[in-house]
């Protein structure tokens, strides 16, 4: 359970907050200009990274406010908490301490499928590795 | 009282004898506070508007858990520009009162909202020396009155479910759940008030 401190509430469980997805997508200066393959980007596609990863979230039971976050998707450490329209809050020096590869960590060797198990699907991770967070149901 | 409130029926009515065999006076106590008005209203307090609400209302309540109002007429802080007047039922307009139509008036035409939300929430008194305890059981906030003084509300979740919680006095919090949860919120504080009839073990 993460514990997240609301800009309007201060700290609460995260069961009040609901996701809302990768921070900083902007809306296109003129969609009428984009090709189909460039909206559906826009639409559909975000990082998925390992590591400092900048979100939105809502605190939905309390004051229904919006605000980003700068969460690593590793150690689920909270790094910045900052309002909606603030530029991502550079923190490179925390991301690096929270880096280094350790035993049993996720490491991704040559092409998916090729470095794990037989029988694995294409990019799942090995039964001892970290999986990965998605950008889904966090 | 007129004939339509006569036919009304509050959310938790039906649990009304269970609140009375389930209280443990002295100890923990829960009833039904039906039919309260509320009053959902949206606007800046900083704004002409606000200040013409706030003269309704006796104050706006400027942050997360602050209640401004004297006497019967309070408002809870639900966010920045958000709140909830609280009444007694002879408030409302249907019964003689005037709360939604002076919030009305007092907003005009400016940006914002008042919506009568009477029929939303229910009201709950847990009253008594244990009723912290009974909260605890499900309640992820710190209760402790160090932390959650009275006079403050705060909207959280009991037992995995949205409400307004105000402690109004050191020993007594009015729970403002939604009306469709108020059978449930109801049957689960009697079952967690249910272990303070006993006599405390050692
Ligand atoms: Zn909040």
């Amino acid at each position: 359970m993460l514990l997240i401190s609301c800009p309007n509430c201060g700290p609460r469980d995260e069961t009040e907050f609901h996701y809302g997805g990768q921070a900083h997508v902007a809306y296109p200066e003129s969609p009428n200009d984009l090709t189909d393959r460039e909206w559906a980007e826009y639409l559909f596609y975000r990082e998925n990274t390992k590591g400092t990863f900048a979100e939105r979230w809502v605190h939905s039971t309390g004051c229904r406010q919006w605000f980003n976050m700068l969460r690593d998707t590793v150690s689920y450490e909270i790094h910045s908490i900052y309002g909606m329209g603030q530029p991502r809050p550079d923190i490179k020096s925390t991301g690096q301490s929270s880096e280094p590869t350790q035993p049993g960590e996720f490491t991704q060797a040559g092409e998916f499928g090729q470095a794990g198990e037989p029988g694995l699907a294409p990019g799942a991770a090995s039964p001892t590795a970290t999986t990965p967070i998605s950008s889904e149901g966090v | 009282m007129n004939s339509v409130r006569g036919a009304r029926r509050s959310p938790a009515e039906h649990l009304a004898d269970a609140f009375t065999s389930g209280s443990v006076p002295g100890t923990v106590t829960i009833t039904e506070i039906p039919y309260q008005a509320m009053v959902g209203v949206r606007v800046d307090r900083a704004s002409d508007a606000g200040a013409r609400v706030a003269s309704v209302t006796g104050g706006l309540p400027a942050a997360c858990g602050e209640v401004t109002g004297t006497g019967s007429v309070h408002t809870l802080w639900l966010g920045p520009t958000e709140f909830m007047v609280v009444a007694p039922e002879e408030a409302h307009d249907s019964l003689g009162g005037s709360l939604v139509s002076d919030l009305t008036t007092a907003l005009g035409n400016d940006a914002g909202q008042v919506v009568d939300l009477s029929a939303n929430r229910t009201t709950f008194e847990l009253s008594g020396s244990h009723a912290r305890a009974v909260l605890e059981k499900t309640c992820a906030l710190d209760l402790h009155p160090r932390v959650f003084k009275a006079g403050t509300a705060v909207s959280t979740e009991l037992a995995h479910i949205p409400v307004m919680l105000w402690k109004t006095s050191a020993e007594s919090y009015r729970i403002f759940p939604r009306a469709s949860f108020a059978d449930f919120l109801g049957r689960w504080i009697l079952d967690a008030m249910r272990e303070y009839a006993s006599p405390e073990v050692p």
